[in-house]
């Protein structure tokens, strides 16, 4: 399988390109949530302090 | 005076009004919580199979021998490539005419994807290139015009970012996707107006496939992977988008009521 070389980097270099947008997607989707959760809490806490 | 539509006159939503009742962001969100596992499960299950198929079930081919494997990853790549375009250009469209109000975020977010799926389209397609023609790169028209539909996914993403104000740069960059939709035929019927070094299409609409049908099933399970996975990698961004979106609103809002 002389071209079995070629054939590995195709599918590797694909495979790492899946793998690098889904966990940079991961890791922004728990950013955005938590940074949201936090400031609504704020703005809840502060609405209810307010009179 | 201004006659109704007949849609309207009918009591049903007009164009218009369906586009924006699918645009709430509210309705997105609730909609991307069963969407984006949904895709995302669905994408793996075919990609596994498929690419499983591809690799270790799909003979080799006569003339190319087990390189012509490579096609799996790159045939999806190449066809991603030019429908994520037209989707961006598709966005473009929705944000100029009718103001649409996800179509800038929905463009913003397909830019990235799109460009990475072109890249690996060129990569792939230049590790097939090496065995078979000697060369990892020919400055043939079909290899040109997808690395001008590369450059055109750069550019989009380059003008998003380019202006202080985000509405000046979602324009420019609207314009810029609905300007480069040119290369899509280009790309498409490059093999067949120009004398190329690139294969002529083995799929058409017209013709039966000149492809047995032991690389057909995998190659088109490849493809429903892969289209699977894009769509949940934009459905996925675009929610991080709209979440981000309504934290700055949040920030600005305090901002603005302490000033």
């Amino acid at each position: 399988m002389t071209h079995l070389p070629y054939i590995l980097s195709s599918y590797g270099l694909t495979a790492i390109a899946a793998l690098w947008l889904s966990i940079a997607l991961r890791l922004r989707l728990k950013r955005a949530r938590a940074r949201l959760a936090g400031l609504e809490r704020a703005a809840r806490a502060q609405e209810r302090r307010s009179p | 005076m201004i006659h109704p539509s007949p849609s309207a006159a009918a009591g049903r939503p007009s164009t218009g009004a369906l586009l924006h009742r699918f645009a709430n962001p509210g309705r997105f969100l609730r909609l991307s919580r069963w969407l984006f596992p949904l895709l995302s499960i669905a994408a793996i299950v075919c990609l596994a199979a498929g690419l499983g198929l591809g690799l270790f079930f799909s003979p080799a081919d006569w003339q190319q021998g087990d390189a012509v494997r490579i096609m799996y990853v790159h045939v999806p790549m190449a066809i991603l490539a030019s429908s994520g375009y037209a989707a961006l250009a598709l966005c473009g469209l929705l944000s100029l005419v009718w103001k649409h109000p996800l179509a800038d975020l929905a463009a913003m977010e397909i830019g990235p994807v799109g460009a990475v799926v072109t890249a690996l389209c060129l990569a792939t397609g230049s590790l097939w290139g090496k065995p078979m023609w000697g060369a990892w790169w020919v400055w043939d028209a079909r290899l040109t015009s997808v690395l001008v539909l590369f450059f055109l996914y750069l550019g989009h993403i380059a003008l998003i970012r380019a202006f202080d104000d985000p509405q000046r740069g979602f324009r420019a960059a609207s314009i810029l996707a609905i300007a480069g939709v040119i290369d899509l035929p280009i790309i498409k019927f490059s093999v067949a107006w120009w004398n190329t070094l690139h294969q002529p299409d083995s799929i058409t609409l017209t013709h039966a496939p000149s492809m047995a049908m032991s690389m057909l099933v995998p190659l088109a399970i490849s493809f429903a992977g892969f289209a699977l996975g894009f769509a949940a990698l934009v459905t996925g961004r675009l929610e991080a988008a709209i979440l981000e979106h309504r934290a700055q609103q949040i920030l600005t809002r305090r901002a603005g009521a302490r000033a």
